[in-house]
């Protein structure tokens, strides 16, 4: 955060003990990765932009975590904090993307042809298809650190980019601060309208400052193409449609990032991206594809069957509700979608999403007719390396 | 270093076309271009004072201040836009202006012969800032904690009727902290958007707490809103009992830090200083809680309330409302009045409306009691 402690020039005069936060309550990751000697390391460094190690952990401080969902408490406030401070962020990204190492490299795949199938997912079974991801604009410092002046250079960019899309791409931005009250209405019922972070682990990154200056929301006119500007990342894009055919949905979002991405870079601001990392977002939890595929699906049957958890494990899938990352499922439709960020490609993980939810939607069916899905236990899907 | 300096004063500016709040009535562009590049020793800089004004752009009704300091030079540093902030809100005091302090609670006359009929309670409370170390909107974890560790050794020392015990918030006890609730006495972390904008917030609840006699009379915050919160309080209405105590405890705790090197924070133009610029001067608020059910409805109430420098709020607080005709009644001034003038006004001013409530419950009219404007 651009306030605080972060860039007090004071506290050096204070000894690592003095400085050292009180993790004793605390289950994140960050509280399990920081020792006190990590600290003192870490503690005069800072980015060429300014971000030390204090505004790095400060939402983790701010935010202790939950007995059972383990939080990272961690955030980047540019490209560089991923180097600069690689001794704590390295065996953060270890532990929360299946022991990910400091010398791996990533997989970006973003060409659509290579995805398997994924036209005929059965729309009786699955009522939605949806992909997102997110990127960062190489230069400007991100959300948690960025300044105003930076916010609305990523905006400008952005709807330049956006307003040069055509064809089934061609659509309209709405800035949040001078949006109608009837083009309000329109995006909450679209379902598209976002609103100022409430939760106190974006707040407590500073992510919310300037509110809603430089903030938006762009989609095409068909309603299957979103970008959002400025909130958690510089860059939010997601591709959706109803019914079950992933495969034009994953060829639209790629299409569409491609196309955005040469107008970045004709302007020398591409996508933050390296070889070991792969895409660049603000959270550690985000990066390498930053992608979350996935379906709403009706399983009532296979939700309620003893293997449901250990098949989901298995395709390296994870479910949630549909109303997003935190709520129960409603009359036993599920959005199902991959778990991996890292180390596999966008189509990787896309394949196991589509692959993965054919033969649940085929054990369904199974169980529907009151026959065994025994012998369709799937073997466990090797991890991205 | 900072990549906003690549950009111009326009392009940084931050958009207050939505804003009511004064730091968004006195930040002009042109000014905002003159500061953007100064920091304070610490690094505290324009867009931290007024980030909290950017993010919280206000009620149309209640103007607040949209800025914080964040150490003792900001009111140096940044005077350009905090001069006209102080004097907006603090009735035209000028920035040649010099403030009195009086802590001497035998200047006060009277006050201790409120009608306990009518007032229900007494309170003053202040805040000190410790010279030397950064505000709670920057101050690091390090500097916290040494200003808890000072102030828990000072007040450890006080005796006699100060006697008391600090509970640091994250050492707590279930049973300590219901008993501190019960008491009233329990401050929680800060929800208002206003006051987590500015950082104050940050590794909540490290380094926390609160301190009270054993007889419950006087307490004090330690890293809420500013370094320390200080209280004084009583049921019924012997205000020169609460003041006195008020000077006492003060005046102690002070020559206790002086003894360890280190002052409250202190000029003869802002007196105390502290996080907010509304709580500069004094930064005290001595008020009664007294029963007005006759008075407050008379369409005169908020004339006289206003003639005497007083202000009226809900007994929960600064922004309720009345309840059983009771209301909360307090000096409005802070700047330019000494501690002694506003503890004066509100003993002098409670006896009048006490007065004028009675003059109304007999049927009679209070033509004749209604006072010059102070």
């Amino acid at each position: 955060m651009p306030f605080g402690n972060t860039h007090n020039n004071f506290k050096l005069n204070y000894s690592v003990e003095d400085e050292f936060p009180d993790l004793t309550k605390h289950n994140n990751h960050m509280a399990k990765v920081l020792t006190k000697e990590m600290y003192a390391k870490l503690r005069d460094k800072q980015t060429p932009t300014g971000f030390t190690v204090d505004d790095v952990i400060q939402t983790g401080v701010d935010n202790p975590g939950h007995p059972f969902i383990m939080t990272v408490g961690c955030v980047a406030g540019d490209e560089e904090s991923y180097e600069v401070f690689k001794d704590l962020l390295d065996p953060v990204i270890s532990d929360r993307h299946g022991g990910y190492k400091a010398t791996d490299k990533h997989k970006t795949d973003l060409n659509f042809e290579n995805l398997k199938g994924g036209d005929d997912l059965d729309p009786n079974y699955v009522l939605s298809s949806r992909v997102r991801t997110g990127r960062s604009i190489k230069g400007y410092a991100l959300p948690p650190h960025n300044s105003r002046g930076e916010r609305r250079a990523v905006e400008k960019l952005s709807v330049e980019a956006l307003n040069s899309l055509d064809g089934e791409f061609k659509g309209k931005y709405y800035p949040l601060k001078s949006m109608t009250d009837a083009e309000q209405e329109q995006l909450i019922a679209d379902h598209f309208l976002f609103d100022k972070p409430v939760s106190p682990l974006l707040l407590g990154a500073g992510m919310a400052r300037d509110w809603p200056d430089a903030r938006g929301i762009w989609h095409n006119e068909n309603k299957t193409f979103l970008v959002w500007v400025n909130e958690e990342d510089h860059l939010r894009v997601i591709s959706m449609q109803k019914g079950g055919n992933m495969k034009e949905v994953f060829k639209r979002f790629c299409v569409g990032l491609q196309r955005i991405e040469e107008i970045f870079k004709k302007h020398n601001h591409g996508f933050m991206w390296n070889e070991h990392l792969g895409f660049i977002l603000t959270c550690p939890s985000n990066l390498g594809t930053g992608l979350r595929g996935g379906v709403h699906v009706k399983l009532p049957k296979l939700s309620t069957h003893a293997k449901f958890e250990e098949i989901l494990n298995r395709l390296r899938l994870q479910k949630r509700g549909t109303g997003g990352v935190d709520t129960a499922s409603v009359g036993g439709v599920f959005d199902i979608s991959n778990a991996d960020r890292i180390g596999s490609s966008e189509v990787d993980q896309v394949q196991c999403v589509v692959d993965g939810v054919k033969l649940m939607v085929e054990m369904e069916k199974k169980l529907e007719k009151g026959e065994s899905i025994d012998s369709m236990i799937p073997a466990q899907k090797a991890p991205p390396l | 270093l900072n990549l906003k300096m690549n950009f111009t004063a326009e392009q940084e500016y931050p958009d207050l076309s939505q804003h009511s709040n004064h730091m968004a009535k006195v930040l002009t562009l042109e000014m905002y271009a003159n500061l953007r590049d100064k920091q304070t020793s610490s690094g505290f800089t324009v867009d931290d004072v007024i980030q909290t004004g950017v993010d919280n752009p206000g009620h149309p009704f209640i103007m607040t201040v949209g800025c914080v300091a964040g150490d003792e030079e900001t009111y140096e540093v940044f005077k350009d836009l905090l001069d006209p902030i102080i004097e907006d809100r603090h009735g035209g005091y000028k920035p040649t202006d010099k403030h009195k302090t009086d802590l001497n609670p035998d200047n006060l006359q009277g006050g201790d012969d409120l009608d306990p009929n009518y007032v229900l309670s007494s309170r003053v409370r202040t805040g000190r800032s410790i010279r030397g170390f950064c505000l709670p909107p920057h101050c690091s974890r390090g500097e916290r904690r040494a200003i808890e560790g000072l102030s828990v050794e000072a007040l450890g020392v006080l005796d006699g009727d100060l006697k008391g015990k600090y509970y640091a918030l994250k050492d707590m006890t279930e049973e300590e902290q219901q008993q501190l609730i019960d008491d009233h006495f329990l401050f929680d972390k800060p929800v208002s958007p206003l006051l987590l904008a500015s950082g104050m917030a940050r590794d909540w609840p490290d380094g926390r707490g609160i301190w009270h006699n054993d007889n419950k009379t006087f307490l004090v915050w330690v890293n809420e809103e500013d370094h320390l919160r200080v209280i004084s309080m009583q049921k019924g209405g012997n205000m020169k009992e609460v003041f006195n105590r008020f000077c006492t405890g003060l005046t102690k705790i002070e020559e206790l830090f002086k003894e360890k090197g280190h002052e409250f924070m202190w000029n003869e133009h802002l007196g105390y200083v502290l996080t907010c610029p509304s709580n500069l001067g004094t930064g005290l608020r001595g008020g009664v809680h007294v029963k007005l059910p006759n008075l407050s409805k008379h369409e005169k109430f908020g004339e006289v309330l206003k003639r005497l420098r007083l202000q009226k709020r809900g007994t929960g607080g600064v922004d309720t409302a009345a309840v059983g005709g009771v209301f909360d009644i307090s000096n409005a001034d802070r700047l330019g009045f000494s501690e002694v003038e506003l503890v004066q006004m509100v003993v002098d001013g409670v006896k009048l409306l006490i007065e004028m409530e009675k003059r109304l419950e007999a049927g009679q009219s209070i033509n004749d009691l209604m006072p010059e404007q102070k």
